[in-house]
C-alpha cells in the first residue's frame, strides 16, 4: 500500500498542477489565458506553476505572435501524459482499495 | 487515529479525481447554456411570427401558380426584417443574461475559450446563412428567407453539439428538416419557421431544464 501512495507523483499535490494537467489532458493546446479563465488563479500562481511542469517536461510550450502581442501555447508531453494517466489509475485504485 | 488519516486522504483521492473529471469536461464542453434560454428564445420567436403575420399581414411568398414567377411580399419588408432583428437581439441578450447567471452558480466564466470556441464555431453557418439571406432579398426571392435561416441555423446547433450539451445536435437536424420542408411547401414557410424557431426551442428548453437543471 505504501509503495503505492509513495508513487503519487510530487508535480500533482498542487490542485492548480492538475487543473492544468486535465485541461491539456484532453485539448491539443490551450494559450495562458485560457487556462487562467479555466482555473480561476493569478497570473503569477499560473506562471509558477507552468513553470514547475515545463521542468519536469510534462508539458511544453510554443511562442509566437498574434500581430504584435506574444501568444504562449502550452501542450501535454508524452511524458506528461504517461505520468498523468499513471497518476489517475493510481488514484482510481486508491480509491476503490478502501471502498 | 489511524483510520480516521486513511478516510481523510481518501477524500482527497475521491475529490482529486472529480476536479479533474470537471476539468475536463469545462475545457471541452460548455455546460452553461441555460434551459430558460431556449424556453425564452421560442417564446420571442412566437410573438415575432405572430406579429410578423397577423399585424403586418406577413405571408411567406409561394410561387405564383403557373407563372413560373415568384409572387412578392406586397407589405413593407422591412418592417418584417426589423421584427426579425429585434427577435434575434432579444433572444440572444436573454441567453447571455441566463447563462451568465448559471455560469456563475457553476463557478464557470460565461466568457472562456469554451464558449468563445462554441461561439466561433456556430458562427460559421450562421454569417453564411445571414449573407445567403440578404442575397434572398436583393433577388426578390422573399419565400425562401424562413426555410434558409432554418437549414443555415440547424447546420450551426449541429456543430454546437460538439461543444456543448450534445442534444443539441438533435435540435439542429430538427431545424434543417423544418427548413427543407418550408422551401418544399413554399408559401408556408412562416408556419415552419414559428414551429422551429418557436416551438422547437421552447420543447428543447423544458427538456434541458428538467433533464440539467434540477
Amino acid at each position: 500500500m505504501k509503495a503505492q501512495v509513495n508513487s503519487l507523483h510530487k508535480a500533482f499535490e498542487s490542485r492548480i498542477r492538475l487543473g492544468i494537467m486535465s485541461a491539456l489532458a484532453v485539448n491539443d493546446t490551450l494559450d495562458f489565458n485560457a487556462l487562467k479563465e479555466y482555473l480561476d488563479v493569478t497570473d503569477g500562481n499560473l506562471a509558477s506553476h507552468l513553470k514547475a511542469l515545463e521542468k519536469e517536461e510534462f508539458i511544453g510550450v510554443e511562442k509566437s505572435f498574434v500581430g504584435r502581442k506574444p501568444n504562449t501555447k502550452y501542450f501535454m508531453t508524452k511524458e506528461g501524459r504517461d505520468a498523468f494517466l499513471e497518476h489517475l489509475s493510481i488514484l482510481e485504485k486508491l480509491v476503490k482499495s478502501h471502498k | 487515529m489511524k483510520s480516521t488519516f486513511i478516510m481523510e486522504k481518501q477524500q482527497d483521492y475521491i475529490r482529486d479525481l472529480s476536479e479533474i473529471r470537471s476539468m475536463m469536461e469545462r475545457s471541452t464542453k460548455f455546460l452553461s447554456l441555460s434551459g430558460w434560454a431556449g424556453i425564452m428564445a421560442g417564446v420571442y420567436a412566437l410573438i415575432g411570427a405572430y406579429l410578423a403575420h397577423y399585424v403586418f399581414g406577413f405571408t411567406s411568398p409561394g410561387l405564383n401558380n403557373g407563372s413560373g414567377t415568384y409572387s412578392h411580399y406586397a407589405g413593407n419588408l422591412d418592417e418584417i426584417l426589423l421584427l426579425g432583428f429585434a427577435v434575434l437581439v432579444l433572444a440572444i441578450g436573454t441567453a447571455a443574461v441566463l447563462s451568465g447567471r448559471k455560469a456563475k452558480k457553476r463557478n464557470e466564466k460565461l466568457w472562456n475559450a469554451t464558449s468563445r470556441r462554441l461561439m466561433f464555431n456556430m458562427s460559421v453557418p450562421l454569417i453564411a446563412g445571414g449573407l445567403f439571406v440578404l442575397i434572398l432579398i436583393s433577388k426578390g426571392l422573399i419565400g425562401f428567407i424562413a426555410p434558409v435561416t432554418l437549414i443555415f441555423y440547424g447546420f450551426s446547433l449541429y456543430i454546437a453539439g460538439r461543444y456543448t450539451y450534445e442534444d443539441v445536435k438533435i435540435l439542429g437536424l430538427i431545424q434543417i428538416a423544418l427548413g427543407l420542408a418550408g422551401a418544399w411547401f413554399l408559401g408556408l414557410g412562416l408556419l415552419f419557421w414559428a414551429l422551429g424557431f418557436g416551438v422547437g426551442h421552447i420543447i428543447y428548453g423544458i427538456y434541458v431544464h428538467y433533464k440539467y437543471e434540477r
